[in-house]
């Protein structure tokens, strides 16, 4: 498989950027923070990624979805993460459906459908403390009546307050940290004793914290088996590492064009300040980093299509990747604008922003490079 | 099946057959390599079969056209070549700038004679070639080299010297760039010439290097006459050759960031700091290797893509300057790494349990890496240039 985008790939990477470019752009997700929108995304936009086919990229044709891979859905990011588009893409398209997807079963397949046709929005409610810990589940939910009553909260739930639907890792056995004994809950937000709350993030995008208190929810919630979810939600979480990569290199791809384009444009001392060697060398040192990441990007994804039960070792290696890669673009960025890219008006901070958030997401850098030396048994 | 997986099974089947066992160990440094030339003693009659086995099929250059002798491979073919040969851990069959650098330029740029005769030997490690860029005067700014070349008639005469030159006290031919115009502009004045080390007139001069070894000299050249028939290219273009063969010394170069197949640098610390809990004892040095093996892992896939970019004619072509550049940075960190794994029992310079300081003596010599080719700042300078497009780069 070679490390390039083949001629299908290419082509849908540029009907997402015309998309994208146009329908959601920076100065949207302006616009949502200063109005203080109460979704947080754009409705519109969400309804043309449906029928676009991109709200079902991962969803199997019987349930109306386009049966692309992973690679698609990389494109898809890339391009979201070039203009810091606020969509639910991510948790609905990627995490959700690959969760529904090795869930199985009827609930799941109605769900799939519905998420294709853009009719239902998910959260994967994962994360209980600041920084990402996928097996530490202290949220129970124990058998009473026909189902459980569960117990817990959960931070960092992108779009958690605008989801349908919740998907609630919840402990069903063993200690806090075991690796097993977790299952997956389809939990409605209005149910009695959930309380949502949305934070609103330094990038402007969705996330909420989400308490159950005592939450009554039947058996038919289950997704998966009791005490068997670990697997789903470590592959849902795969994907989403994965995804966040991608968008992190278009996150860094857009802060560096507009960053070369700037050296280009400004002039001090009589000249283009890109005439400087001491610039000239650290945006070619970064252009480098990101040649890297793309790589890595892209083999992670490949593999999720090609070896899926291959693919943690590479998923971790993009995702710690394009955490520093991006982290070095948009603070180099920003310098190298001066006193304009400390600006609000200027966009270059919104891109340091999200790559902030999109760093601390699922696992830094130093999440992943520590995976993958336990991998490698040090 | 397909055509390519017949031909990864029947590869391997051929390389398990043909390898020999001995050829499958790591290859420690420069010395275990298989240089080739009409002096080249062989380290083990292993060394030579190999070869040779390797050599008759084409496959010490897989991509190269068979009728110059090489495999005739198609991209992906090499490339699985390259992965079978890797998973058996066979060693290189041969190397050398012929192979790395002469051959295709030699291929672009010259004429039907040169191909036909230069080539096949290079395929079959009867020549081995070094390289006269380098003067005391022109190292990063080499268009400016002054070593002269006039023609007489018949043949051209040269005078002047060359530094850093590799191996040239055991190479059997040299590919040099000469002035042929001192009145041009620096870059036009040059070309592109080969000749036979055992010309009258060639002389080299060792230089011993921090690492102990000398495996460069000083090339001196004094009124040496080389025939007409090998310039390359045309007369003053000699710098679009030069900078071509670069793309390819580069790319060579930029792979040692792979890391050779060594023993892995986890376990290299794990010797000396101990293990807790399964991880290293030290916490910070841990990290460091973690974040190293990220860095190095990626970009063994920036040189796949590289290749796959390649293949599908969408590589810039000044791309070799990113991976020399980060390739061999890369490297050089990875060696800080050994060395400070090993702690002070990887500072013994002469000693057995040090294997003479092999650890060292390979530390030192990564510090050329960013020197040769090159130097990290003049890749730099050209991304800058020919990549991002900046002014007055
Ligand atoms: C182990 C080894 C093997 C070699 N083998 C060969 C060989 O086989 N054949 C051959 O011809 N040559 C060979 N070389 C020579 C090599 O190509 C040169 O050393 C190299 O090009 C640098 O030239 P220099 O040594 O004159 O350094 P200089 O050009 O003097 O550079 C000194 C410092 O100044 C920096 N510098 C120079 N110009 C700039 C600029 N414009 N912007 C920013 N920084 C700059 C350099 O990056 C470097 O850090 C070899 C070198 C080594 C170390």
């Amino acid at each position: 498989m070679a490390l390039v985008l083949n001629e299908e790939q290419s082509m849908l990477r540029d009907s997402a950027r015309g998309l994208i470019a146009d329908r959601g752009p920076v100065a949207q997700l302006r616009k949502l923070r200063d109005d203080r929108d109460a979704s947080g995304f754009s409705r519109e936009l969400w309804k043309e990624f449906a029928d676009m086919g991109f709200a079902g990229i991962l969803v199997p044709e019987e349930n109306g979805g386009s049966a692309l891979g992973h690679v698609e859905a990389g494109v898809v990011m890339e391009e979201i993460g070039r203009n810091l588009t606020s969509s639910p893409f991510l948790s609905t398209a990627l995490l959700g459906a690959t969760a529904m997807k090795r869930a199985g079963g009827a609930r799941a397949g109605e769900i799939l459908s519905k998420i294709a046709a853009g009719q239902i929005l998910l959260a994967l409610a994962c994360d209980e403390k600041s920084k990402h810990n996928p097996h530490h589940v202290e949220t129970r939910a124990t058998r009473a009546g026909n189902g459980f009553t569960l117990k817990g909260a959960k931070t960092f739930v992108v779009d958690g307050h605008v989801a349908d639907l919740i998907l609630v890792v919840a402990r069903t056995a063993g200690g806090v940290n075991d690796k097993e004994g977790v299952t997956l809950l389809a939990v409605d937000p209005k149910a009695k004793g959930v309380s949502v709350e949305r934070t609103i993030m330094v990038d402007a995008h969705n996330a909420a914290r989400i308490t159950f208190d005592d939450v009554h929810v039947d058996a038919d919630a289950v997704l998966g088996e009791v005490d068997n979810g670990a697997r789903i939600v470590s592959d849902a979480l795969n994907v989403g590492r994965a995804a966040v990569a991608a968008e992190l290199v278009g996150v860094g791809d857009e802060a560096f064009d507009r960053t070369v384009a700037y050296l280009k444009e400004r002039k001090q001392f009589g000249k283009a300040i890109g005439e400087f060697q001491g610039l000239q060398h650290r945006v070619s040192h970064l252009y480098c980093e990101l040649e890297v990441t793309r790589a890595a990007v892209l083999k992670a994804l490949q593999t999720l299509d090609q070896a899926p039960a291959n693919a943690a070792p590479f998923v971790s290696l993009a995702k710690a990747r394009a955490c520093a890669s991006t982290n070095l673009a948009v603070q180099e960025a920003v310098q190298m604008h001066g006193g304009i890219g400390m600006t609000d008006a200027v966009d270059i901070g919104l891109f340091m922003k999200r790559a902030r958030v999109g760093q601390e997401l699922f696992g830094d850098s130093r999440f992943h490079a520590d995976r993958i030396a336990r991998l490698r048994g040090y | 099946m397909t055509d390519l997986e017949t031909f990864r099974r029947e590869t391997r089947a051929w390389l398990e057959a043909n390898c020999p066992p001995e050829m499958r160990t790591p290859q420690e440094d420069d010395d275990d390599r298989c240089w080739g030339g009409r002096n080249f003693r062989f380290k083990s009659e292993a060394q030579k079969v190999w070869m040779q086995r390797m050599a008759e099929r084409g496959w010490t250059v897989p991509d190269w056209p068979k009728e110059y002798g090489g495999g005739g491979l198609s991209k992906d073919e090499t490339k699985i070549l390259r992965e079978e040969m890797r998973a058996l851990k066979c060693r290189s069959p041969l190397d050398s700038f012929g192979i790395w650098m002469l051959g295709p330029a030699l291929l672009k740029y010259g004429n039907e004679a040169q191909k036909k005769e230069h080539l096949p030997k290079i395929v079959r490690g009867e020549i081995r070639w070094c390289q006269g860029y380098s003067e005391p005067g022109a190292g990063s700014d080499l268009a400016s080299l002054q070593t002269r070349a006039e023609d007489k008639g018949d043949h051209y005469l040269v005078n002047g010297s060359k530094i850093w030159t590799s191996y040239a006290n055991h190479a059997d031919m040299i590919f040099c760039l000469v002035r042929t115009d001192f009145s041009a502009k620096k870059h036009e004045g040059i070309s592109f010439v080969l000749f036979d080390m055992t010309t009258p007139g060639v002389t080299t001069k060792p230089i011993l290097l921090i690492s102990g070894k000398s495996p460069f000299c000083e090339t001196f050249f004094t009124d040496v006459k080389v025939p007409k028939e090998n310039l390359v290219g045309t007369l003053n273009r000699g710098w679009d050759v030069a900078k071509y063969l670069l793309t390819h010394e580069r790319d060579m170069i930029g792979g040692m960031g792979l890391g050779g197949g060594g023993r892995p640098l986890g376990q290299v610390a794990a010797d000396a700091v101990g293990v807790e809990n399964g991880m290293l004892a030290d916490p910070l040095l841990r990290a460091d290797i973690a974040r190293l093996e990220v860095d190095g892992w990626a970009f063994q896939m920036a040189m796949e893509r590289a290749g796959d970019l390649a293949k599908a004619k969408q590589a810039h072509p000044a791309y070799s300057s990113f991976l020399k550049y980060y390739g061999t940075e890369l490297n050089k960190r990875r060696h800080e790494l050994v060395m400070t794994s090993l702690g002070s029992d990887g500072l013994e310079w002469e000693s057995a349990r040090s294997q003479e300081g092999e650890a060292l003596r390979a530390w030192l010599r990564t510090k050329a890496n960013s020197i040769e080719g090159g130097t990290s700042e003049v890749q730099l300078n050209i991304i800058s240039k020919r990549i991002l497009d900046l002014p007055g780069a």
